[in-house]
């Protein structure tokens, strides 16, 4: 694997081996020292070009805890923001060694121009870009999801018949999309409940069943309900007439979890916004799988980096 | 210097085979065997002669964006594309809104001398969108403008539209509308549809250009003024320009090159060189903008040639500008999208390229085409040449073109605009010799 860059040209059996991997490192995470030295004197470096603390802590422990070198680049309220472009930044840091590149930009395919510049040799990780990716989110997800059907055993399964519901902002959600092509690939068979405004136009190419009304889906069973971050502001652009509304027809509310079947996992990519799309009650419920996320997004993400920069998964993706 | 040129053995749009004889910046004669007397003799067997090529959509860039283009590199693009005459878009800066300005541009069109370069006046002070611009003091000034335009902006506001249409009919102009509903495009980046979904790019839907193009042509009959729709992109405007003809609409429309050719998926690359307003399209859209030519709905082909430095292309997609170059590139790509494919004739390029694009721009000489005593403004085309494009094809001082590494049938061998060569043996005259020959020529013309 040279660069990973989306979900939507990963196969099946390269997500296996990731997710595998993740279990190997989860199982690190759980030693008195948490640490391997897989990737002593290769260089991380983190060019985050949008705010995201908890994306850009999580790749650094991750790096960390495989010895790697990290440099976190914050490009906004830098040479950056000042005008210096994509490529100035990648030859810089091309010239200091970088050997992996973390990147989150606010615009769709910008690791995408990254990989393909030739200006940079290093392995890219999107970490976020724009409105298109964010495929160790989705990774991370379908490890959260693989954890919890098979436990111990997960090595090795995909997510065949899982039903998964992706619920809100579809439209302006990166998570979303990585999650339709990887969690498909995987088996699983996912559902889309969005008002229209927020749904993208055109999507009968996807491999999704769409819908609009939140009860129906969850009357539906799903095994996994995600809920997206909705953005208030969202409500200035006509995509719908205010919070009270949204929630009401979208929101997770105490209500419609306990309409939900025992086995249903309740996640979230985070940041929530209690009380809008998701309740505290659902938010806090031993079904909702949002604190794991967290910590598994660190096994996945050392995973990816691991494979990227050791080469074990070369001439892959 | 009435230096003749004789043309041997060159074939018409037709078909038919002539010599042709330039003196005066006049074509002098048509026919075979002419004689050669006094007159450098350029083999032409092989070749088609085309009347010069007319733009009606060209940014030349100056003043104020000379990184990207000057009128003279501009103009040296064109003549190599096989044009004689450019309308030169009014987004400089400062924006071509005064008869200062567009005097200015058409002085350095004549000064450089490669082809003829007509003024585009803005609608609208700064294309702000709100204010007439002096549009009759551009009309009447030495550039004598005819075509008005805020393009880069759509003139969205419906009853100054009206008022422009009105206003410009007064001075036997017409409106160039850059169709673009503001509102529906905010942010827009690619054409709305799967693959915008997909990649997770702001669409810009085919509703927001058919949409103002359906307002504008009404507007157009209720007043009974001319209007010209800019790059027509989607399949459901050249339905309702069809529509507005059949009605009896004084509507004309334009098509460019890049939108006969090239389709949306090349937003998969990320690269940005594909990145232009309004966006490349879906295959069906291509296939009606060709059916739309065929059929007469739509009448010019305009290359919509928009340079920008490489600082402005080498960026994340949504970062880039828009605009793609296109003069040096638009006759072959014509051919491959229209000759090469059965769709259209010579005749019909002719047409499309040069006379009917005057006509609605009233640029005077090319009613006739290739005619005995007609101002000596010619082509000659090589199309079974075929070249891989690249950098190395562009005269223009931008390289922002989408067909890099393509290959491309036809090439230009030979440019005669006002009676002098502007191209010979497929290559630019070099500057000041063709400066020099303008010079000539003006004396010539004035005495």
């Amino acid at each position: 694997m040279r660069h990973l860059l989306s979900t939507k040209d990963l196969a099946r059996e390269e997500a296996i081996v990731i997710l595998d991997v993740a279990e190997d490192m989860a199982e690190v995470a759980g030693r008195e020292v948490p640490r391997l030295p897989a990737l002593r004197g290769k260089t991380v470096v983190n060019l985050f070009y949008e705010d995201s603390t908890r994306t850009r802590i999580s790749f650094e422990a991750a790096a960390k805890r495989l010895s790697a070198d990290v440099i976190n680049f914050s490009a906004k309220g830098s040479s950056v923001s000042k005008g210096e472009s994509l490529k100035d930044t990648a030859q810089t840091l091309a010239a200091m060694g970088a050997d992996a590149v973390v990147v989150r930009h606010p615009a769709s395919g910008a690791p995408d121009v990254l990989a393909r510049g030739g200006w940079i040799d290093a392995g890219i990780v999107n970490a976020g870009d724009g409105t298109h990716e964010h495929p160790t989110q989705a990774l991370l997800d379908a490890f959260t999801i693989r954890r919890r059907l098979h436990g111990a055993a997960a090595r090795g399964h995909g997510l065949d018949g899982c039903r998964v519901t992706i619920v809100g902002d579809i439209l302006h959600s990166r998570v979303a999309r990585s999650n339709v092509w990887l969690l498909t690939a995987l088996g699983a068979r996912v559902s889309l409940v969005a008002p229209a405004t927020l749904m993208p136009v055109a999507l009968d190419r996807w491999p999704v069943e769409l819908g609009y009304d939140l009860d129906a889906a969850i009357a539906a069973g799903p095994d996994v309900i995600m809920m997206l971050r909705i953005q208030a502001e969202r409500m200035h652009d006509a995509f719908f007439p205010n919070a009270r509304e949204y929630s009401r027809q979208w929101g997770l509310d105490d209500e419609r979890m306990a309409a939900l079947p025992e086995r249903s996992m309740i996640m979230h990519p985070g940041p929530m916004n209690r009380g809008l799309e998701i309740s505290a009650g659902a938010a806090d419920s031993p079904r909702s799988t949002i604190r794991e996320q967290v910590a598994n997004g660190v096994s996945v993400r050392m995973a990816v980096l691991y494979l990227l920069l050791s080469g074990a998964m070369e001439g892959k993706a | 210097m009435t230096k003749r040129i004789l043309i041997r053995g060159a074939a018409l749009a037709d078909g038919t085979t002539t010599d042709i004889l330039v003196a005066d910046g006049l074509v002098a004669e048509l026919g075979a065997g002419l004689s050669d007397a006094g007159a450098s003799v350029v083999d032409a067997a092989g070749l088609i002669a085309l009347p010069g090529l007319v733009d009606l959509h060209t940014h030349l860039r100056e003043p104020g964006y000379e990184h990207s283009e000057t009128v003279l590199t501009g103009s040296r693009a064109a003549a190599i594309g096989g044009f004689t005459a450019v309308h030169a878009m009014a987004n400089t800066s400062p924006v071509a809104d005064t008869a200062g300005v567009v005097e200015q541009v058409q002085a350095l069109g004549d000064a450089a001398g490669y082809v003829t370069v007509r003024p585009v006046g803005a609608v609208t002070i700064g294309l702000g969108g709100t204010q007439l611009a002096e549009i009759g003091a551009m009309a009447q000034s030495r550039a004598r403008v005819r075509v008005f335009s805020d393009d880069g902006k759509c003139v969205s506001d419906a009853l100054l539209m009206r008022r422009a249409l009105e206003y410009v009919k007064t001075f036997d102009g017409v409106v160039a509308q850059h169709a673009q509903e503001p509102r529906l495009t905010d942010g827009a980046q690619m054409n709305e549809g799967a693959l915008s979904s997909e990649l997770g790019l702001t669409g810009w839907p085919a509703v927001a250009e058919e949409a103002i193009i359906a307002r504008d042509v009404l507007l157009a009959e209720h007043v009974g003024a001319r209007l010209h729709v800019c790059h027509v992109s989607t399949a459901g405007s050249v339905d309702v320009v069809r529509w507005a003809k059949a009605r009896g609409i004084p509507v004309t429309a334009e098509v460019t090159p890049h939108h006969l050719l090239l389709t949306e998926d090349l937003a998969l690359t990320w690269d940005a060189r594909f990145k232009v307003n309004p966006p490349l399209r879906s295959r069906d859209d291509v296939d009606a903008l060709r059916a739309g030519l065929a059929d007469g709905t739509i009448d010019v082909i305009a290359t919509d040639h928009a340079p920008h430095p490489v600082e402005e292309k080498e960026s994340a997609w949504s970062d880039a500008s828009f605009g793609m170059v296109g003069l040096e590139s638009a006759l072959s790509v014509v051919q491959a999208s229209l000759i090469d494919t059965g769709v259209l004739g010579w005749v019909d390029i002719a047409r499309l390229l040069s006379s009917a694009p005057a006509a609605i721009g009233r640029v005077a000489g090319y009613d006739r085409g290739i005619a005995v005593g007609a101002a000596a403004e010619f082509t000659l085309v090589d199309p079974s040449a075929s070249r891989e494009f690249s950098t190395e094809e562009l005269r223009g001082r931008s390289v922002n073109s989408p067909y890099l590494g393509m290959t491309l049938p036809g090439r230009v061998m030979m440019t005669v605009h006002s009676g002098y060569p502007t191209v010979v043996d497929g290559e630019v005259v070099a500057t000041e010799f063709v400066a020099a020959a303008a010079a000539e020529s003006r004396g010539f013309t004035r005495g």
